[in-house]
């Protein structure tokens, strides 16, 4: 009896939604705590549209949890109230630039322009939607796999659009983003999705001829000369956005991303290598060549030559929080004007929150990294193994990208900071990748032979058979 | 697949532990230094509106800060803006600080660590932060005597207590109006400072402590200083003073302003030599004492340490390393020797405090708002230059040198006066700088004054130089013997 006290526990299966219930409760209310201090300090009232907020976001919340009751009940607890904390306090923070840009323009006489927060909670609910969506309609992700090719296709046209004349727009010297009916959109984000179900689909297939070893080097198998193909390719596709699109960030996303699954697929270190080797040869290659990537390096180990630099207003935003920040409402990210919202809502935090809250954050983004690899390694088919490690990593890289190059750990690539970040196609394909991500931890952690309740007998038996 | 999926997972968590790591780095240690930094917004602004506490001479402020209805909350305000400028500095939005208001700022501002207990209790007390008062050494009388005498000129008075190194009175003109920098319109502030740096005759540049000049004669008192100290002169001792003097390695002889010998004698005693200003003279005794033992002397004066950090003065210089005849030169105060103002200033203080050279210092106290003393100053001897016995007999010879000398201009009635002129040429199409160095009373020094006027239109003389420099001095003097 005493191998049942010690092995079987972890087998019970469990749902743990009353444990996200109470985490989604926790982030909710951290998140209607931020937006009511912000209103006490700025303007000195509980702001009228907290009642707004706060219903906005745990409505959605408590829709996104109901579905999850329903029809994902072993999906994983935490990643939800993460994703649920970031946006609310992502929110918060762009509500409270738009106050300090308000005041600004007021006390330089101009007009104001009009208030992000509430495009951005808008933005929340279809994200939501788009999550109920995916949570409804892939009852299995391995259906997905049947897509393969065409969410190949789809994440390559989505990632030129921009490129066609009359639908994209430069900004800030990247052409990233497409005007459409009147809106902007950021294809690369739901480029990035596609791209991995494509990825994870295409290596499930082609892994054992991947696998082969060639020549050894240094210890290392390195794969056969014919198979370096699909890494060229991914290479190229790469190398294309940041020559056409000029979009560091998204291209080091890309190519990143192929290279891990590549590596998951296959095991081979060798691949990390020549694909280490390619990414250095192509930044070296950027460098060398475009005028924009040598300004962000040297941007980066001179801050301060340019005055008022972005960077250097980061900078010295974070610094001016120091380790316990200026309190919500009391620094001034609104020098770094809208940009605060959007690119360094990072640094705002920094410098409101402090040290302190920018660790807190940056834990919250490892809570959702890494429970979305442990799906991966719950997962029980290697389609689903690869998506949710793909998607898991995603976050990892886009994270580390854009708040290394806010806090000028590395050269700043534009890349939206996932959930936080001012901007409606990033926060709603964010969503769609957590519903996926939730999605397949449902089909991981639910047990194999449903409804059969464990008994004390069946273990002693299967113990004893052993 | 997993292992290299629990791989990734732990590539994900350095990476993320990186980011952790950076930003520890930024915002826990390298903060201080990023608040520092001039071209730092939030810090400038937020200083900017913090109730600045005055500069004081006594109790009356110099500089303050005034409320005012706009979106700074203070005006800074300097009285008499352009006579204490090169003391104050300014404290301006567009272009920082200078002076006290840069040396001091954290005590203005009330961000010092010593004010930290102040901060806490006002923020308890929910006030605004208030910054600490800075009370200066200045002497009111002798900065206002000091800046009208130097009126329409260029040049500089610096005037030391110099029993205990009080900075009494320092004034460069052409000045500025500090007001002009710290004003809110910042478009004026920005037309002013143009105004300022583009003007050829630097009006904002501090000719007292930050500026360099060749002492000319004045520095003749270091030589005769080193002469006695060396035992080998006293001030009887005759030397050689021909008209011209031949030196060595050189066909180019040292020769006296008039072209005549000292007083009439080709060996005139010392103390004649420096009533008369005798150019060889010094030069042979120099050639006697050699470079080291110049550099020495000038040295126990304070020339080669920077003083005064309060502003940041340079520190003056004598010659590395001069062949003979540019010992002889600078045993004149040509060639190569550079001082200030200051520096002259602490010469004179030093032979007048009984070869005793106090450090100069300009800030007496510092106050928290609720008048609680957070600093007092106390002087400091900075080094003893020359023996109580030479610092009378060098006193005794600038006695001579204002009652029979170069520096009758110099005299007071009623008090005795030591001095010494100056004259010093760099170049044969540039005029000279004119230069006193002096303090009175003789017995009993309370104050000792060096003033410098740049491109004096007067002859090449030391009689010249001594006709407008002295009176200046004079003036100041007065100002705080109260004659």
């Amino acid at each position: 009896m005493s191998y049942a006290s010690t092995s079987v526990i972890q087998i019970i299966p469990r749902t743990r939604r009353g444990v996200e219930l109470m985490l989604l409760i926790i982030a909710i209310a951290v998140s209607v705590a931020a937006y009511v201090n912000i209103g006490l300090t700025v303007q000195g009232k509980v702001p009228a549209s907290t009642g707004y907020y706060a219903a906005g976001i745990g409505l959605l919340a408590l829709i996104a949890h109901l579905a999850l009751r329903y029809r994902a009940p072993y999906a994983d607890p935490v990643i939800l109230p993460c994703a649920v904390l970031l946006n609310g306090l992502g929110v918060a923070m762009i509500h409270r630039v738009d106050l300090g840009l308000k005041a600004a323009a007021e006390a330089a006489g101009r007009t104001p322009r009009g208030p992000a927060a509430p495009q951005q909670i808008t933005w929340t609910a279809v994200g939501i939607v788009l999550f109920l969506v995916v949570i409804l309609i892939v009852r299995d992700h391995r259906r997905l796999q049947a897509l393969t090719y065409t969410a190949g296709l789809a994440g390559l046209v989505l990632l030129v659009l921009p490129l066609v004349p009359g639908l994209g727009v430069d900004i800030n010297g990247a052409r990233i983003w497409v005007h459409f009916l009147g809106m902007s959109f950021q294809p690369g984000e739901f480029a990035k999705l596609c791209l991995v179900v494509f990825f994870a689909g295409y290596l499930v297939v082609k892994r054992d001829v991947l696998t082969l070893a060639g020549h050894r080097f240094l210890g290392l198998d390195l794969p056969r000369a014919r198979d370096l193909g699909p890494i060229l390719i991914a290479w190229g596709v790469s190398l294309g956005v940041l020559i056409f699109e000029k979009d560091l960030g998204s291209s080091l996303l890309f190519f990143g991303l192929f290279l891990f699954l590549l590596y998951v697929a296959t095991e081979r270190a060798g691949w990390l290598l020549i694909g280490g080797l390619l990414f250095a040869g192509g930044a070296l290659f950027a460098f060398s060549t475009f005028s924009h990537v040598q300004k962000r390096v040297t941007d980066w180990q001179n801050p301060f030559n340019e005055v008022g630099g972005q960077v250097a207003n980061a900078l010295f935003g974070q610094a001016w929080g120091g380790v316990l920040g200026r309190g919500l409402g009391q620094g001034r990210p609104e020098i770094l004007q809208f940009y605060a919202q959007s690119d360094f809502i990072i640094s705002s935090f920094g410098e409101e929150l402090g040290l302190t809250g920018l660790i807190a954050i940056i834990l919250v983004y490892t809570l959702i990294i890494e429970r979305g690899l442990r799906t991966a390694l719950g997962c029980r088919d290697v389609f689903g193994k690869l998506l949710a490690t793909g998607l898991a990593m995603s976050f990892a890289l886009q994270v580390f990208v854009i708040v290394g190059g806010v806090t000028g750990l590395i050269p700043l690539t534009g890349l939206a900071t996932p959930f936080m970040a001012l901007g409606g196609t990033s926060l709603v394909a964010n969503w769609a990748i957590v519903a996926l991500l939730l999605r397949i931890s449902d089909q991981a952690r639910r047990p194999q032979t449903p409804a059969a309740p464990v008994s004390d007998e069946t273990i002693a038996m299967a113990v004893q058979k052993q | 697949m997993n292992s290299a999926i629990r791989r990734l997972a732990v590539a994900a968590i350095i990476l993320m532990l990186a980011l952790m790591a950076n930003s520890t780095y930024l915002q826990a240690f390298r903060a201080s230094e990023l608040n520092g930094r001039n071209d730092n917004r939030r810090v400038r602004d937020a200083q900017f509106s913090v109730d600045r506490g005055p500069i004081l001479i006594g109790s009356t402020p110099i500089a303050q800060s005034k409320p005012v209805d706009d979106r700074f909350e203070f005006q800074r305000t300097y009285t008499v803006g352009p006579a204490y400028a090169p003391v104050t500095g300014y404290y301006s939005f567009l272009y920082g600080r200078l002076g006290i208001e840069l040396s001091q700022n954290s005590q203005l501002n009330g961000s010092d660590p010593s004010l930290a207990f102040r901060r806490v209790v006002d923020v308890i007390t929910n006030r605004k932060q208030q910054g600490a008062s800075v009370s200066l050494t200045l002497n009111a009388r002798a900065q206002l005597e000091a800046y009208k005498g130097l009126a329409g000129k260029k040049g500089a008075v610096v005037a030391i207590e110099p029993k205990t190194g009080k900075i009494l009175a320092m004034v460069s003109r052409p000045s500025y109006d500090p007001n002009e920098l710290a004003g809110h319109d910042l478009e004026k502030v920005g037309a002013a400072w143009k105004k300022f740096t583009e003007d050829k005759n630097k009006p904002m540049s501090n000719r007292a402590a930050r500026e360099l000049y060749p002492p000319g004669s004045t520095f003749k008192l270091v030589t005769a200083a080193a002469a006695l100290s060396s035992g080998k002169y006293n001030p009887q001792s005759q030397v050689r003073s021909p008209a011209q003097l031949e030196l060595p390695q050189t066909t180019v002889p040292l020769i006296n302003e008039n072209r005549s010998n000292c007083g009439g004698s080709d060996n005139a005693t010392l103390t004649v030599a420096l009533r008369l200003s005798c150019n060889t003279a010094f030069g042979s005794v120099g050639l006697e004492l050699g470079a080291d033992a110049l550099r020495e002397q000038a040295e126990k004066f304070g020339f080669g340490e920077r003083q005064l950090p309060e502003l940041g003065a340079v520190a003056s210089q004598f010659p590395a390393d001069p062949n003979p005849p540019q010992v002889a030169q600078s045993a004149i105060g040509q060639f190569d020797v550079q001082a200030t103002p200051l520096q002259m200033a602490m010469v004179a203080a030093g032979i007048a405090n009984k070869g005793d050279v106090m450090k100069p210092y300009l800030v007496q106290s510092v106050r928290t708002a609720d008048l609680k003393t957070v600093s007092e100053t106390k002087p400091e001897s900075l080094h003893q230059a020359v023996t109580p016995e030479v610092a009378s007999q060098l006193t005794q010879m600038m006695v001579d040198v204002v009652e029979n000398g170069t520096g009758k201009p110099g005299r007071i009635s009623g008090v005795q006066v030591a001095g010494k002129t100056g004259t010093a040429q760099t170049a044969k199409d540039r005029p000279p700088f004119a230069w006193f160095t002096a303090f009175a009373p003789a017995n009993d020094p309370q104050i000792a004054v060096a003033v410098m006027i740049e491109d004096a239109n007067v002859p090449r003389d030391d009689i010249a130089g001594g006709r407008l420099a002295a009176p200046i001095a004079k003036d100041v003097m007065e100002a705080v013997i109260g004659r």
